[in-house]
């Protein structure tokens, strides 16, 4: 039996009951015993007591579009690693992608994986079941004995399914076991050989473009099958204003429909690429700047549910190169929660619907008891300050890979402590 | 505004010494230069062509100086034109021709970078089919560094020469039109082109199909027309670019045939340019393709002179980045 903690003094901030106020939280046997508010709270005389003035006390984070090298590439990421960047940015829980190398597309590997995680990583990670066998769009994967096993939803990560005729089946059959189908917009045939968005700025650097309808296409097809087939549906990260209109009026009509934006769509625009810096080479690529504010309008409006940090190791090797022969993919389990706070201080979005968009959102879609403050809701959680100002420093960094696409960027917010299942697993040391 | 100075009337006496210092250390973009030294390249290709012209072809100011080709896709006229531009200036010259690209044998370009670095090249002259890779090199070395073409985005001795070409021919460059036409989407001569005839006040047209535009082109050409002859409409030059055959046969256009009758320059079409128009090609040409063969070698084809000008650039080029007279 580990002792009691109670977390006094905080600002509670919790999307999920809406609550943002002064109190305290008691955590015993790894979950929320109770929630104080403003008045005062009984604490057995063995707790271990935290002073949180100053500090914001929130739900850990749910990122849940995390690429890890392991299995496979450990070199790149490991589950320890991974962990321990998650527990360094406040994320408590992220879905592993399944692109690793095997797939996580057989009940036996989740079934792996969820173990080994459970031995070496601080934080919980949920892997996703591959829809496809071998994420190569033919042939469906067992998902009823991906859900036995452990998978807490359905995609093909990076991988897009082109064929129409299977995702309809595809979506069927997952409604069978009410497993969400997150999917990856993306024409390949429209993509081809395009590195970055299509525009002004890829003619001028001699890149080839994606069109925006190479994302919007697919996008309203999905939304399509998605209300004929009944399923839950997750746009993994969409990135622009056609995009968002599209969502909006697809989500009048259907509730079960919702999506995701990668933080880097969020906080950064084409133009970061300045001269072919590879670490903004990203899939689904920056937009440009009307695109970026119509996705912050999106989040602001609930259009956009969730954000992620799209996290993506990539060693020196792949993204040292030319840009068109770079590797896309960047990390951002340590900065998403920071980056995402820029909305915050900008004045963009207020702080309930970003925290929101990290912690209830993803929760309810994948259907976890975590994302909340409540009682008898598993103690995940965060403090964090939310005006500390640091700078995103490489030496600093826990990922094995280094390719942030916040290097060198001044941020304001940092997470001081994180908590998974009433076990602190991270806290900032001062320096 | 400055204007270009016009070589007839004031031709530099000599390639030696008349040249204030250059201020750049590489040449990777005709984005990177100011007009001023825009024109002062082009004056100094301008001394450099008596240098070719004479019967000793000789010019030693790169004495002891190493200059490494190193071309990732094949170039004969390119790689050729800068092997004499340093054979005549003296330098001891060095072809690498990497057949694919570096990373297929495993090794990045970094690491190729470093390996010529540790050779202690004076200047290294690259040819890439990614855009962006010169520059990517010029990071990791310590010499100069001349893009040579990198994917489609820049070939800026291209544009200096077909600027010096043209500027031989009319006297001038500030104030004329330049029609662009052909594959403008895959082309790199193209965006060296617009910039620096953008810089020196050129009026620039470009033509082609819609599908060989590329986004925003009508941000960086004056006028974009899908017409040939409306946009050869009394222009002072034409400039037409290579079809590359695997864009044809349905993949991009139908056929060569109907390219050629829409967009190939033929007698009829370039009627409507002016009278005195010239016609330029960055070459290699397909003669019947997007050029008909009687006007390639016609009385307005300046196309060989452009063979010329580009030795003379690119002596010129490399004379003003190693630093023989401005060493500290």
């Amino acid at each position: 039996m580990t002792r009691p903690l109670l977390i006094e003094n905080a600002r509670i901030v919790d999307p999920a009951s809406h609550t943002d106020a002064k109190g305290a939280v008691l955590v015993e046997n790894g979950v929320i015993a109770h929630i104080a508010i403003g008045g005062p709270i009984g604490v057995p005389d063995d707790a271990v007591v935290i002073n949180a003035k100053g500090l914001i006390l929130a739900p850990g984070l749910i990122d849940m579009r995390v690429f890890t090298g392991e299995p496979g590439k450990e070199y790149r990421e490991t589950l320890q690693s991974a962990g321990d960047a998650a527990a360094a940015g406040g994320v408590t829980s992220f879905v592993m992608m399944p692109d690793t190398a095997p797939v996580v597309d057989d009940g036996a590997l989740v079934d792996f994986l969820i173990r080994r995680a459970k031995a070496t990583s601080k934080v919980n990670v949920l892997p996703a079941g591959a829809i496809t066998k071998g994420l190569a769009g033919q042939e469906m994967t067992e998902f009823g004995l991906l859900q036995e096993a452990g998978a807490v939803c359905l995609t093909d990560g990076r991988h897009s399914i082109q064929s129409t005729a299977l995702l309809r089946t595809v979506m069927s059959y997952a409604a069978n076991y009410g497993m969400t189908v997150v999917h990856h917009v993306s024409d390949t045939s429209l993509t081809g050989d395009g590195v970055m968005n299509e525009g002004l700025f890829a003619t001028i650097l001699g890149l080839k473009g994606i069109p925006r309808e190479a994302e919007t296409i697919p996008l309203a097809r999905d939304l399509q099958l998605a209300a004929l087939t009944g399923t839950r549906y997750h746009a993994a990260q969409i990135s622009c204003a056609a995009s968002i209109e599209l969502m909006a009026a697809a989500k009048k009509r259907n509730p079960h429909v919702t999506a995701g934006v990668s933080i880097n769509n969020l906080a950064l625009n084409e133009n970061d690429i300045g001269r072919y810096r590879t670490f903004f080479k990203l899939s689904t690529p920056l937009r440009s700047e009307d695109d970026r504010q119509a996705v912050i309008e999106g989040l602001r409006n609930g259009t956009i549910d969730t954000i992620h940090s799209d996290h993506d190791p990539q060693d020196t090797e792949v993204k040292r190169q030319p840009f068109a022969e770079a590797s896309d993919g960047a990390i951002g389990l340590e900065t998403l929660l920071a980056a995402a706070l820029r909305l915050v201080h900008s004045g963009d979005v207020d702080l309930m619907t970003v925290l929101r968009a990290m912690t209830s959102r993803p929760a309810d879609i994948l259907g976890l008891a975590s994302g909340r403050i409540a009682i008898g809701a598993p103690a995940d959680l965060i403090l964090f300050d939310l005006d500390y100002p640091w700078q995103v420093s490489e030496r600093e960094i826990r990922s094995r890979s280094r390719n942030t696409s916040f290097e060198g960027a001044r941020l304001a917010g940092k997470v001081m402590r994180t908590i998974v299942a009433g076990q602190t697993v991270h806290t900032h040391a001062e320096d | 505004m400055a204007q270009a100075r016009a070589s007839k009337t004031n031709t530099p006496a000599g390639p030696s010494g008349d040249f204030p210092p250059f201020s750049q250390k590489h040449l990777l973009s005709i984005a990177d230069l100011k007009q001023h030294e825009i024109i002062d390249l082009l004056d100094r290709a301008e001394a450099m062509v008596p240098v070719s012209r004479q019967e000793r072809k000789s010019h030693p100011t790169l004495t002891g100086k190493t200059q490494i080709n190193l071309f990732f896709e094949p170039s004969t006229r390119t790689q050729g034109s800068f092997e004499i531009a340093g054979k005549r200036l003296g330098a001891l010259v060095m072809n690498m021709s990497v057949k694919s690209s570096s990373v297929s044998k495993g090794e990045t370009l970094i690491d190729t970078a470093a390996t010529l670095n540790a050779m202690r090249p004076d200047v290294i002259v690259v040819r890439h089919s990614a855009a962006g890779a010169v520059e990517l090199l010029s990071q990791k070395v310590g010499c100069a560094v001349i893009n040579a073409g990198d994917g489609a985005h820049e070939h800026p001795t291209q544009a200096l020469l077909d600027a010096l070409t043209i500027r031989r021919h009319k006297g001038r460059i500030s104030g004329l039109t330049v029609a662009i036409c052909g594959d403008i989407a895959n082309s790199r001569v193209v965006r060296s082109n617009l910039l620096l005839l953008g810089a020196l006040n050129v009026r620039t047209r470009v033509i082609a199909p819609r599908n060989l535009l590329p986004a925003g082109i009508e941000h960086l050409a004056t006028e974009v027309f899908t017409d040939m002859r409306r946009g050869l409409e009394g222009v002072d030059v034409v400039m037409m670019l290579r079809l590359q055959h695997e864009r044809a046969n349905g993949r991009m256009i139908p056929s060569v045939r109907e390219y050629y009758r829409f967009y190939g320059l033929d007698t009829e079409k370039l009627s409507h340019a002016k009278p005195d128009a010239i016609v330029m090609h960055p070459g290699p040409m397909n003669r019947g393709v997007e050029i008909d063969p009687a006007i390639a070698d016609g009385v307005q084809s300046v196309i060989n002179e452009q063979v010329e000008m580009g030795v003379a650039v690119r002596m010129a080029v490399l004379d003003a980045l190693l630093p023989a007279r401005n060493e500290e």
